[in-house]
């Protein structure tokens, strides 16, 4: 059996003094002496053996304590938010919400946490995991040794105090060859998942965007803009600096006296529409299907 | 078209041949009709230049009357008699030559030896149009030869496509990361579930090692390799996923081509089960149904889930792979309902 890093590190006095060294387990060689302070971790992934696997190894740190484990995007979504945890582990593929869309819920505070540590088989999402300001991406299976450096990396985000990434970056990270089949919001405790079939329009309002989806509003931390790369560019069209409007449900486009335009949505609505707005609906209209 | 203008390179060898045929056309009209060397070359140009463009015209008997599909006699007759039309045409146009050529002072006896010039041109057109006719048989046999090789050639080639893209699928590196990972988990908890787990492993990626080399299993074998899988991703996804089956015994020695079912098994766990909260129940059934057996496949699926089931690729590689064994006798429905999607395959039911 091979000695801990932790053995390793205390037999050589010199290593602390170095800079934080590369190296397969810098969680235990730390340049402060006393104990780390613990961290709160909730585990999230699907399936129930990947899970045990994580806790077994978890459990050789002594100052790592697990608060949660969730077997659902739903589920880690709502743990997150009630626990605050200091570090999360999370799998990609998951029922209800994948990984990416739990991160794009989750709130960040300013102090970087909770710390994200992808954990998955899929080595395709790497780039996009980091995109999505993860610390570390762990694929399965991986052993103890690869955890450590994993949690080391954990300390040293969460050490320098880190900061809140900025909302909807992980929201960019999704996979940009596809366009998004739904959006996720996440309003109190609840999470929604509007087929974006479902969306009548979309508006900004300052640093969230409202979503309007059979007759109800959510509100989203994101950017009209972020939101609009993600959308399907044949179905949603930016109508105005402030919509992004379903062209399903649009029904008609009426000029003012002003000699501005209005579009008209089948429930009724009316939305203004700018210049740019006009000419991108025209193209769209008129250009090749 | 024609084959001789259709294919380059056959044109050149054709007019070629009308060199020596030109050659007996003048030695006849000298040695038969009597004519001087002279009169017979200058007779003798016009007169090929015009029939090796009207022997082309055999083509359309050989589309009228293609070999095989009428009755020797029918055939023989039908060309025999455009042969002695086209001789006469010919003779009449060695007549209008004649007659051209006599205004001429130094051809002017020239029609004085039509009598005899028209049966030589008549008898010559008649035997170089069955030549023409034969030639155009060979031909087009030749042309159609190829092109039914080559067919055949695009078909065994599709079909390779399919089976090595089938195969390369198969070793679906997710699928063995994760059955990996579970394996990892038990080796601490519950090491014999573990070894298990390895046996399970071992089995299936075994079973599918040898399936490039072979045509077509039998479908017990394809489904024991799919109960391999399903036992490893059960273990994988605990209680989530359940196996209900319904095998019609007069089904599994029917023959199929490998990794069949497997791909669209696959699917049913990965855009149903791994994508439920709930358990997961999936069913498969195979039944003899008017000479053909009958799969059916049936998977619950999340409607919300981020992609719609059946939109893989295994599903299209599947008809891809059926088209090209089976062509319009085999058939692959899908359908869904609320929460389930079903696949019925219909495949023609071969014995070993």
């Amino acid at each position: 059996m091979r000695t801990s890093s932790a053995s390793s590190s205390s037999s050589r006095p010199k290593l602390p003094e170095a800079p934080f060294p590369p190296g397969p387990a810098p969680a235990r060689l730390r340049t402060v002496p006393e104990e780390p302070s613990p961290l709160s971790a909730v585990l999230v992934d699907d399936e129930p053996l990947a899970r045990e696997l994580l806790r077994e190894l978890l459990a050789a740190h002594a100052d790592v304590r697990i608060v949660a484990e969730c077997a659902n995007g739903f589920e880690a979504v709502k743990a997150i938010a009630e626990l605050a945890p200091d570090v999360v582990f999370l799998d990609v593929q998951m029922p209800k919400l994948d990984g990416f869309e739990v991160l794009s819920l989750l709130p960040r505070r300013e102090d970087g946490r909770p710390a994200v540590v992808f954990v998955t088989a899929y080595d395709q999402y790497a780039v996009r995991a980091f995109e999505a300001d993860a610390v570390d991406y762990l694929l399965k299976p991986f052993e103890k040794a690869r955890l450590a450096s994993a949690l080391g990396r954990v300390r040293a985000r969460l050490g320098t105090g880190g900061a809140a990434p900025p909302p909807g970056l992980a929201a960019k990270a999704r996979d940009p060859s596809r366009p998004a089949s739904r959006v996720v919001v996440k309003e109190g405790a609840n999470v929604t998942v509007l087929p974006v079939a479902t969306l009548d329009f979309v508006k900004a309002e300052d640093d969230y965007v409202l979503l309007r989806a059979q007759g109800r509003d959510h509100l989203k931390a994101e950017t009209l803009a972020s939101l609009e790369a993600q959308l399907p560019g044949d179905r949603f069209v930016r109508i105005h600096r402030s919509y992004l409007v379903n062209l399903d449900r649009l029904v008609r486009l009426e000029t003012e006296a002003t000699g501005g335009q209005t579009a008209v949505l089948k429930d009724g609505t009316r939305l203004p529409v700018s210049r740019t707005g006009a000419r991108a609906l025209k193209a769209l209209l008129e250009g090749p299907r | 078209m024609n084959p001789i203008l259709a294919t380059g390179g056959r044109l050149g060898p054709y007019l070629l041949a009308w060199v020596p045929l030109t050659a007996v056309t003048g030695s006849l009209l000298v040695l038969a009709a009597g004519l001087s060397p002279i009169e017979a070359g200058i007779l003798t140009v016009p007169l090929t230049v015009v029939y090796a463009f009207l022997c082309l015209s055999s083509w359309y008997l050989c589309k009228a009357v293609p070999i095989g599909a009428a009755t020797f006699a029918r055939m023989a007759g039908t060309v025999v008699a455009a042969a002695a039309v086209a001789g006469v045409l010919w003779a009449a146009w060695a007549a209008t030559v004649v007659w051209s050529l006599a205004t001429l002072a130094a051809f002017a006896s020239l029609p004085d030896k039509l009598p005899v010039i028209t049966p030589v041109v008549v008898l010559l057109g008649i035997l170089r149009y069955l030549l023409a006719a034969a030639v155009h048989y060979v031909l087009l046999a030749v042309d159609r030869a190829r092109a039914e090789e080559r067919r055949g050639d695009e078909l065994r080639r599709l079909a390779r496509e399919a089976e090595l893209r089938a195969l390369k699928e198969q070793l679906n590196p997710h699928f063995l990361f994760n059955s990996l990972n579970s394996i990892s988990a038990l080796t601490a908890s519950n090491p014999a579930k573990a070894r298990e787990m390895c046996v399970l492993l071992a089995d299936f990626l075994r079973k599918t090692l040898g399936l490039s080399d072979r045509g077509t299993i039998p479908l017990s074998e394809e489904l024991s390799l799919v109960r391999n899988y399903l036992a490893i991703e059960g273990v994988r996804f605990g209680g989530r996923l359940a196996v209900e089956e319904e095998i019609d015994p007069a089904t599994e020695a029917c023959e199929v081509p490998p990794l069949l079912l497997q791909p669209l098994v696959e699917n049913a766990v990965k855009h149903g089960v791994a994508q439920r909260v709930e358990g997961s129940v999936v069913k498969l059934s195979a039944h003899r149904k008017d000479g053909k057996i009958l799969i059916e496949l049936s998977n619950p699926f999340d409607p919300a889930a981020d992609a719609a089931p059946g939109a893989g690729v295994g599903l299209s590689n599947v008809r891809r792979r059926l088209a090209a064994r089976w062509g319009d006798r085999a058939e692959l429905r899908q359908e869904s309902d609320a929460d389930v999607f079903r696949i019925e395959l219909l495949v023609p039911a071969e014995a070993p």
